[in-house]
């Protein structure tokens, strides 16, 4: 393993830092310098959510270059773009096919890219696109806030941690009640193929 | 020994509670809220919420003078709040260990301001230590206690925002066990400040600063990491782990305690390099020193003086400089996206009081209205409520710092303001130090209303309990003021109370309180809906019934949106339901409702 810098963003209240801190646990679990920091707005829902993960060998700065992450994961399709120039050149994009669009759309001072624009701007930086239906996934399984597990499953084919460690680990933070769901959420994730943008 | 993966406040916290830490007091303030609450899982210290940051100091330092190890900790405008409390500080020194740790925030991620923390170690002679990552939050914080006992000093830890709020791997060390019975001493020389003892002190702190700078020659706190000598960067905090990984090449002075400075270390580190750099996030404050020396050196006129740094703000500086080949354009962000602001949660009770204020004030139109001028005045302050300046609400007009918004509103009103002006404040910052400018509005009859916005909690910082809330810092029962005893205690006639997701009713309220010729208080109370977690059943739109005029998105809920089609509709996985109303109180065409039944 050489290591791997990870960007996760999404909206306030998704679950975004959650989702970083299992990561890292993990990447300390699997014997790695870790370090990771989380960019919030000011209130703790509705702003915009960036999380910086690194792991390998030796890790100096908590947070990612530009241009310096090998795995974008975005909950959210506005916010996909707004993070999109974190992604190396040949790293993978993530995107959960969900649209969540800012009051200032919905009061219609703004605009909410299409799909095809929020595709064309991610592919300025990266060929490696993957839409996944990451929402409708976990709402199939009964609970809609299980998607930051489906994410991490499909993410696992692109993360150079042991899947079976990644799911342990997931597994030891939720309470009892939940694990069964999640864990069936993260296989759900592991099948999931992306969808044609 | 442990190896965990912490934040740099969890760490400063467990390297306070290892050193044998007693006594914790804080006022909630981002990035360094976390701290006391992770010491607050030690059972054996005492930690507390303080009502604000001086109280905070002045309980540590009254902690430390029976002997025991103490801490306070704030944010950087905590430490102005404190500063008075602090200088005390500095000027008795102390008994047992006493740190005070003010968390900078460069960038302004969540203040209303930028400062430099160290500037107050200069103003009070003490020893300023900046911690890397969260295994120096640790040593460092473990280490400030046994350095604030051997000088006889208070010890400020600055730690930042990107230290305090990332996570790296710490090992952690034997904890210590001090068997310490707290016992206070009579001293009238040190501890009683009257002007004769007061310069009795002066010269044992230029002598405390002078032994520290000795000590700072030797310390392992500064470290030399050997690298080519052609480049040599003095550098602290998080700065070290950019410039490291910008110039990974390069010979490095990393200073762990940056005030005060060790002469002989740095002159010989930059005698031994062929270029000197000083990289620093906000003031150019160790440059300073090193030019005062007489150091040839660049910093500042490359570096940004303001602003959080990154490796990508420090190589595109130095490349632009020359000292490092030209950076690439192509990671540029893509411009022109939609904004996504914070907003107020769904089920706030202060969108309805905003709303209200919003269209009493023409502060916000309909879509497809033209707006009108606007009208009110209306003072805010610091909390979750000072969202309420954002679209569509837009109900604010000031927001200075803790406490301003009654004294502003009160100054206004002493200019000759026509209008009766409103400050509007939460239950946290009131008892922080809004109290202070309510008592001076009613001693000198300032025509004022004031809305104290009580949501029972400090909601901002993530619901830290205050003399208000009736909640200890360890999430126990604590005794409470009520607000509306309180206000009528400091003189105020009739305070009305109103709930805060009656519309009708806290209209009324504040035509009342606008209307009268004497300072008027309205408590708007409701509970916040993230700590009370309580959710109903989410209300219904019917699609049929409206006519799309838009009032319900002027509540600025992030729970009402427009779906694909362009049709209004509700998110039942956040809609917290009967416990707000809000939108069916303002929907015109009854197209909300709770009721379950829809027209097909």
């Amino acid at each position: 393993m050489t290591g791997q810098n990870i960007v996760i963003v999404g909206v306030g209240g998704q679950g975004v830092v959650l989702a970083s801190n299992l990561l890292a646990e993990a990447a300390l679990a699997s014997g790695c310098d870790v370090k990771k920091t989380d960019t919030l707005g000011m209130a703790q829902r509705g702003g915009s959510v960036v999380s910086h993960l690194r792991y390998g060998r030796s890790v100096a700065s908590p947070l990612i270059p530009e241009g310096g992450a090998d795995i974008l994961i975005a909950f959210e399709k506005l916010e996909a773009a707004r993070w999109a120039h974190f992604i190396k050149p040949d790293g993978t994009v993530i995107v959960n096919d969900l649209a969540l669009p800012p009051l200032s759309v919905t009061l219609g001072a703004d605009t909410y890219p299409s799909d095809t624009e929020i595709a064309a701007m991610i592919r300025r930086y990266t060929p490696g696109l993957n839409v996944v239906n990451g929402t409708a996934t976990a709402e199939g399984l009964g609970n809609a806030k299980m998607v930051n597990t489906v994410l991490l499953g499909y993410a696992a084919r692109f993360i150079d941690i042991d899947s079976r460690l990644l799911l342990s680990t997931i597994e030891a933070a939720l309470p009892v009640k939940l694990r069964k769901a999640n864990v069936s959420a993260f296989e759900a994730g592991q099948k999931l193929s992306p969808l044609t943008v | 020994m442990e190896r965990l993966l912490l934040s740099g406040n969890e760490a400063i916290a467990l390297g306070a509670a290892h050193a044998g830490l007693r006594v914790a007091a804080a006022y909630p303030g981002t990035p360094s809220t976390e701290i006391l609450e992770a010491i607050a899982r030690f059972p054996d210290v005492y930690t507390e919420w303080s009502s604000n940051e001086a109280v905070a100091v002045e309980v540590a330092l009254g902690a430390s003078y029976t002997g025991v190890r103490a801490l306070a900790s704030m944010k950087h405008v905590g430490l102005n709040v404190a500063a008075d409390a602090f200088m005390a500080a500095a000027t008795t020194g102390v008994r047992g260990g006493l740190v005070i740790v003010s968390a900078d925030d460069p960038g302004i991620h969540s203040s209303q301001n930028e400062q430099d923390t160290r500037n107050y170690a200069r103003l009070g002679k003490v020893p300023c230590l900046e911690p890397s990552d969260s295994q120096e939050a640790y040593d460092f914080s473990r280490a400030a206690f046994q350095l604030s006992e051997d000088f006889d000093t208070p010890v400020l830890l600055r730690p930042t925002t990107r230290v305090c709020h990332s996570k790296s791997v710490v090992t952690t060390a034997e904890g210590l066990t001090l068997d310490r019975k707290p016992e206070f001493r009579h001293e009238p020389g040190k501890l009683v400040m009257l002007p004769g003892a007061a310069r009795g002190r002066v010269p044992k702190i230029n002598e405390r600063l002078s032994k520290l700078t000795g000590y700072a020659e030797t310390s392992s706190l500064n470290q030399v990491i050997e690298g080519s000598p052609k480049l040599g960067i003095i550098t602290s905090g998080i700065s070290y782990q950019y410039a490291r990984e910008v110039f990974p090449g390069a010979s490095f002075l990393k200073l762990g305690l940056t005030y005060p400075l060790p002469p002989n270390l740095v002159r010989e580190f930059a005698r031994r390099v062929d270029t000197l750099l000083v990289i620093e996030e906000l003031d150019g404050f160790i440059e300073l020193h090193l030019k005062a020396l007489g150091i040839t050196v660049t910093g500042k006129e490359i570096f940004p003086r303001s602003g959080e740094f990154s490796p990508d703000v420090i190589r595109e500086a130095a490349a632009k400089a020359g000292f490092i080949e030209g950076s690439s354009t192509k990671c540029l962000p893509i411009g022109g996206l939609a904004k996504r602001p914070p907003l107020l949660c769904p089920g706030c009770p202060h969108s309805g009081v905003f709303f209200t204020l919003s269209s009493l004030g023409h502060r916000s139109a309909l879509p497809g209205k033209n707006p009108r001028p606007p009208k009110l005045t209306i003072c805010g302050d610091i909390g979750c409520y000072t969202l309420g300046a954002f679209a569509p609400l837009s109900a604010l007009d000031t927001c200075g710092c803790m406490g301003a918004g009654i004294s502003q509103a009160a100054g206004m009103a002493k200019a000759g303001l026509d209008e009766k002006p409103i400050a509007v404040i939460g239950d946290s910052t009131f008892m922080h130090s809004g109290i202070n400018g309510l008592l001076n509005a009613v001693y000198n009859q300032a025509r004022i209303c004031v809305l104290i916005l009580d949501n029972g909690t400090t909601a901002m910082t993530g619901h830290q309990g205050h003399p208000g809330s009736g909640v200890s810092s360890a999430g126990q029962p604590a005794a409470r003021v009520v607000i509306e005893d309180l206000v009528r205690g400091a003189g105020v006639k009739n305070p009305a109370v109103v709930d805060a997701f009656d519309l009708k009713a806290v209209r009324t309220a504040l035509r009342q309180a606008m209307t009268s010729s004497e300072l008027e208080v309205v408590i708007v109370r409701g509970d916040c809906p993230t700590l009370t977690r309580k959710r109903g059943t989410p209300m219904q739109h019917d699609i049929h019934k409206c006519d799309d005029c838009g009032a319900c998105l002027l509540i600025g809920c992030s729970a009402i949106k427009r779906n694909a089609d362009g049709d209004i509709t509700i998110d039942s996985g956040v809609c917290v339901g009967e416990y707000c109303t809000l939108c069916e109180q303002v929907c015109p065409k009854g197209a909300i409702s709770s009721g379950i039944e829809v027209t097909p």
